[in-house]
């Protein structure tokens, strides 16, 4: 392994969907820094700001008074981004699965799923208020090509 | 960048050509609203091009599905066609593309309705 730098970060955001833009553009810049394609960086960017309007819509509720905070860290093992609201909790586990016959055809619920999907690891962390999802990418590829 | 449409008629279907984002806030609302509109309109043959689609989220692809479910209860067809690889992708992920009928020409998307 080469590259063991660690670009570590945060930010805290407004309970705001123009605060989407932000996240989606440094997950983009993050996943690209750590060497996925143009595909790859493109659903990591996508699954962040999914992550995001959830925090905002389902978490926070869009209130004003509360916000969204934003880290992240990309070291020479993996890139691993957390987002966390201040709502009054997620239970993983009551998300209705999308690919079941009988919501396949919702309008609606494809977010977790995407992200479980498109990154290795998704956590959710229960806080006090809040709740906290911790996504992570292997740079696996660049490891195999070391 | 948000989404634009043009919608055209070839051989008695509706190809509606998308160009941009699908996603929250970024031109879903405007899809699911041009899809009401032409079956309120009596379009019973809808084709969506998604050739110039490089990105849609699961906004965008529940917004998709609802085209398709409100085409389907007024009696008629919603196909996709030209799906970039993006898309393609989440499609697949989702299981919708079992859902859809995707064509990959316009000759044979218009041709396929009875």
């Amino acid at each position: 392994m080469t590259d063991s730098t660690t670009n570590r970060g945060s930010m805290t955001l407004e309970s705001d969907l123009s605060s989407v833009d932000a996240v989606e553009t440094k997950a983009e810049q993050l996943a690209r820094e750590a060497g996925f394609d143009e595909d790859s960086s493109s659903q990591i960017a996508m699954v962040a700001r999914e992550a995001v309007i959830n925090a905002i819509l389902h978490g926070n509720k869009k209130d004003p008074a509360k916000q969204i905070h934003v880290s992240y860290e990309l070291n020479a093992e993996a890139l691993r981004i957390k987002i966390a609201d201040e709502g009054h909790g997620l239970d993983p586990d009551t998300v209705p699965d999308p690919l079941a016959p009988e919501n396949i055809l919702r309008s609606s619920g494809r977010g977790i799923f995407l992200m479980k999907a498109i990154m290795d690891e998704v956590h959710f962390h229960q806080l006090n208020p809040g709740t906290e999802i911790e996504m992570i990418k292997y740079r696996v590829k660049k490891e195999l090509s070391a | 960048m948000s989404m634009t449409f043009k919608v055209r008629e070839v051989g008695g279907v509706t190809i509606v050509d998308l160009s941009g984002k699908i996603t929250m806030g970024e031109g879903s609302p405007t899809l699911r609203e041009e899809v009401h509109k032409l079956v309120a309109e009596g379009k019973k043959k809808i084709v969506l091009n998604l050739a110039d689609v490089n990105y849609i989220d699961s906004s965008g692809l529940g917004e998709l599905v609802s085209s398709y479910t409100s085409v389907k209860n007024s009696g008629g067809e919603l196909k996709l066609l030209n799906l970039t690889s993006r898309v393609r992708d989440l499609l697949v992920i989702t299981k919708l593309v079992t859902v859809f009928d995707v064509k990959d020409d316009e000759a044979t998307a218009v041709s396929s309705f009875a």
